[in-house]
């Protein structure tokens, strides 16, 4: 794996030994240059693709230089790779706990974290299906099956799982659970009217036409929803990256989240 | 202590998939065999091996289409107290149609090898279509047959996608081994995982072997009958 971090460095020094026999020889004056191009690849969650293509299309108007290519993935299959040496100089995931576990390796590059973003769960059922008001509800006879995350493997299903915990619901209403392997599914089942209600992140409640928000998890009731950001340690252009990711946490790119239904900590 | 109830889902799943797959799968693959070719006999094929070509989830989103709460059939079965949909009939019917084409399209092609002499023979003497069908086309493709089963079986056994999106993953009723086994590595519970991958491991050893020797006995026993 670190081969592949030597290489570009390799060329880099091929380039610059290039560069300087051409300047020494045509000792032309320097003319006022565009940067150099740069490429820069992010790493991140597939819940951010639509709102992160269009913060990049943003960004590029604005650096025509910077090439950005995207890896959207699972977050947990992100910080696999990212282990592994696959290349990446930004990485955004959907939970702390993938960031935390490649900080504890020492993969990020030193004070370049921050919690880009907040989501919020909530409750959904099908467009314009009776019965189900709230969270509370649930426990009616009308409502047989609930749509959530496996609650080991799916941070949308944990959350789901502090949350109807915390209200008492959790034991009670076990025997119409079931359990998906993403939050798509979870959406896929509730749009069909398979599962009378679901739990979801809010911003995947927008993008789904056919369910409606019936209730939003009482703030407390299930730990923080982050999405942590950093620069990978090996990245060959982390200033690229560092500029990027300064983007994404300012007010402009703020709105566009907003937009998208994230919440923006206070920072 | 580890909940085993994937174990016994897993069988019974595979079990009465591959025996639901068994009867539509000889008699698809008896109504093409022999008959003459053309273009409706390469549609239907097309057709029939469609769940082999797609993708299994896309297959299981099929499915929750057709017996899902959208879908006219899903409702009328859950009117009469039989939904599908999250549900163990569904694991069932979600392997079956993933392993329907394996099941046809071997006995297809075991049909195929049957020299038509030997057919056209047992109708001169007299023997209905029936007749030559269970007593002479049945017994040579045996062989082929069984691999058909094996198949169908090894394939069920292993069915994720499609039991996944239609049955979904309820412990104790749906959650098959393969299930289980995503779910525990995808949430880090390594051990959990290496020890349902070994356990299916033997268990599809295990029957693969067991069904090989009995299709080696049940051949053997046909051929000396018919030789003897």
């Amino acid at each position: 794996m670190h081969r592949l971090h030597r290489y570009p460095s390799f060329f880099m020094l091929l380039l610059l030994l290039a560069a300087a026999g051409c300047a020494g020889r045509q000792a032309a004056p320097p003319a006022p240059q565009a940067p150099a191009p740069v490429s820069l690849t992010v790493s991140a969650a597939a819940s951010l693709t639509d709102v992160l293509n269009e913060l990049i299309a943003i960004y590029r108007e604005k650096n025509p230089s910077v090439k950005i290519s995207t890896n959207y993935a699972g977050s947990g299959a992100l910080q696999r790779q990212i282990e592994e040496g696959a290349p990446a100089d930004l990485f955004i995931s959907a939970a702390p706990r993938h960031m935390d576990a490649l900080q504890d390796r020492g993969l990020l590059l030193e004070n370049t974290r921050v919690d880009l973003l907040g989501n919020s769960l909530v409750l959904v059922a099908r467009e314009g299906i009776q019965g189900v008001n709230s969270f509370e509800e649930l426990a009616a006879d009308t409502v047989r099956k609930i749509a959530l995350g496996e609650p080991e493997s799916v941070p949308a299903g944990r959350y789901a799982k502090e949350t109807l915990t915390y209200l008492g619901l959790w034991d009670r209403l076990k025997p119409k659970f079931v359990f998906a392997k993403d939050v798509r599914q979870v959406l896929t089942w509730v749009e069909g009217g398979d599962a009378d209600a679901g739990l979801v992140y809010l911003t995947d409640a927008k993008t789904s036409p056919g369910v409606s928000v019936i209730a939003a998890a009482p703030s407390g009731s299930h730990k923080p929803i982050l999405y942590p950001a950093a620069v990978i340690k090996n990245s060959a252009v982390a200033d690229a990256a560092k500029d990027f990711l300064a983007f994404l946490s300012g007010t402009e790119a703020g709105a566009v989240f907003a937009r998208y239904g994230f919440t923006v900590p206070a920072r | 202590m580890l909940e085993l109830s994937p174990l016994l889902i897993s069988l019974k799943t595979a079990t009465a998939a591959t025996a639901v797959a068994f009867f539509p799968g000889i008699l698809a693959a008896r109504w093409l065999a022999h008959t003459p070719g053309g273009r409706n006999r390469a549609l239907a094929d097309g057709l029939l091996i469609m769940p082999l070509l797609l993708p299994p989830t896309v297959i299981g989103f099929l499915l929750l289409l057709v017996f899902g709460n959208r879908g006219l059939l899903g409702r009328v079965l859950t009117e009469w107290g039989m939904p599908v949909v999250f549900t163990w009939p569904g694991a069932v019917i979600a392997a079956a149609v993933v392993t329907f084409p394996l099941m046809y399209r071997t006995a297809r092609g075991a049909f195929e090898q049957v020299d038509p002499d030997l057919l056209d023979a047992a109708r001169t003497m007299g023997a209905t279509e029936w007749l030559v069908f269970r007593r002479v086309m049945l017994p040579l493709s045996w062989p082929g047959i069984t691999a058909g089963i094996i198949l169908s079986f090894a394939r069920a056994l292993g069915e994720f996608g499609a039991t996944l999106m239609l049955a979904g993953n309820i412990p104790g009723k749906t959650q098959t081994m393969p299930i289980a086994i995503y779910f525990a590595v995808e949430g880090g519970k390594r051990e959990v995982a290496l020890f349902w991958t070994l356990l299916m491991i033997a268990v599809a050893t295990f029957i693969v072997l067991a069904l090989n020797y009995w299709s080696y006995r049940r051949h053997n026993n046909v051929t000396h009958g018919r030789v003897g």
